[in-house]
């Protein structure tokens, strides 16, 4: 069936600000979109240390659950006109010299399960950096959707609440959410395959 | 409501994962970045549902006219070897993919990045500033203008040097083909004592390396490079909601 080999996956390396950098790229909806916040943390390495040379890529639905994309399986994505305003949906913030990143977004809507139920609110995030040979795929969800995440399948299906906590992001205060995201260590992320 | 939205859909893609000893692992000692950077657990697997199969749909506002061509932009036209990279973005199922964002960076043909934490004593040149964008065309293929990077040291290991390289940053149709991957240059002697070449199992390495097409070359003006890029492939499956 599959004719091709896919080619292989490299690092960003060090010097990905070069080509990844986007104007206002971490800017989901803009500045005074409503009910916008930050969702921000840091990207850590397995001692303990800022990730300066990373990008975290996000990716979710609109405030209703619909995706900027119209499925279309055998072509490119394209644009669905169904969903809120043309919201896009994708976030990339490159971290800081102190492993800082931030999403300024909307909280997404359930998504359709597959099996006839919800997905609580989340963002799927890809997460680059030097040192990485391939992105590391995670998600995060939001504190303040207790029967959400409690009904959530992937959440559900990992083995205890630490494991889940490292994809909860918590209430910062200043009306947005912060997660840090560990790439090793006692706190390791959980990282998943697609 | 998501299933009504979802009416017009009669199937959801399933992208299948790439056979083992396609990419690199993770942890990769000889290459020391890796070793606290790697994560050191098993990945859980996430069963792909419609944020997985869905991805952004990018190009308005992110790629400017000239952004192909990293010859020009500047007084004068950067020092090096003019050559032409192009290719075609497809599927494992040789399904190419339109209209997508194809990005690239590079150093400079003295291998020298333009990047605050660069600073061996090579010269920065200040007719390139190394980073290119398009789009693929209807047919998938994209093409690029630019000059043959140099290879530059590194403090990996004791006299490590990196191949000469482009990084290229795909992103195919759904969150779950996104790659980041470099593209190297045929024969290059420098490859044996690579650790970022050679994380890569050893059928596949060739698949990072560019083929000269003389087909290709602008004769008196430019050589020529092919660099096909193939992304996981998929399969059609029922919506399970519809049955």
């Amino acid at each position: 069936m599959t004719g091709l080999g896919s080619t292989p996956s490299q690092t960003v390396g060090p010097f990905l600000s070069i080509g990844m950098t986007w104007e206002g790229g971490e800017y989901v909806v803009p500045d005074g979109a409503p009910d916008a916040f930050w969702i921000h943390g840091r990207l850590l390495d397995g001692a303990g240390d800022a990730v300066p040379d990373g990008v975290i890529e996000t990716w979710q639905a609109d405030r209703s659950g619909a995706f900027g994309h119209a499925l279309t399986p055998l072509g490119s994505a394209v644009e669905n006109v169904e969903n809120v305003g043309g919201f896009g949906g994708f976030g990339r913030s490159l971290t800081g010299p102190d492993g800082q990143y931030g999403v300024h977004t909307v909280k997404p809507g359930r998504v359709d399960d597959g099996h006839g139920g919800f997905q609580a609110p989340h963002l799927d995030v890809s997460v680059l950096a030097r040192g990485l040979l391939h992105r590391v795929i995670t998600r995060i969800y939001f504190a303040d959707e207790v029967e959400g995440n409690a009904a959530d399948p992937v959440l559900s299906a990992l083995p205890d609440d630490h494991a889940r906590s490292t994809l909860i992001a918590q209430l910062d205060g200043h009306g947005g959410y912060a997660l840090d995201i560990w790439l090793q260590g006692v706190a390791e992320t959980v990282f998943f395959t697609v | 409501m998501s299933k009504s939205r979802l009416s017009g859909v009669a199937r959801l893609p399933h992208y299948r994962p790439d056979p083992a000893g396609t990419h690199p692992p993770l942890l990769s000692p000889d290459y020391a970045s890796t070793q606290l950077r790697a994560p050191l657990k098993a990945p859980v697997d996430l069963p792909q549902r419609l944020t997985e199969v869905t991805g952004p749909v990018l190009g308005d506002g992110l790629v400017r006219p000239g952004d192909a061509d990293l010859t020009r932009g500047y007084a004068e036209e950067p020092a090096g070897q003019r050559i032409i990279v192009s290719g075609r973005l497809l599927d494992s199922d040789g399904r190419t993919i339109p209209h997508n964002l194809v990005e690239i960076w590079q150093a400079n043909a003295a291998g020298r990045y333009r990047h605050d934490r660069d600073n061996w004593p090579a010269p920065l040149d200040p007719n390139f500033d190394g980073m290119g964008r398009t789009l693929t065309d209807a047919e998938g293929r994209y093409s690029f203008t630019t000059v043959k990077p140099g290879a530059y040291p590194w403090r990996n290991h004791h006299n490590a040097w990196r191949p000469a390289h482009i990084h290229f940053s795909l992103f195919g149709r759904s969150f779950t083909q996104r790659l980041v991957t470099q593209m190297y240059f045929p024969d290059d002697p420098l490859f044996g004592q690579d650790p970022i070449f050679n994380s890569v199992p050893e059928s596949a390495r060739q698949r990072m390396i560019a083929n000269l097409s003389l087909a290709d070359t602008r004769p008196d003006w430019a050589l020529a490079f092919r660099f096909d890029i193939v992304l996981r492939g998929s399969v059609a499956t029922p919506l399970e909601s519809e049955g």
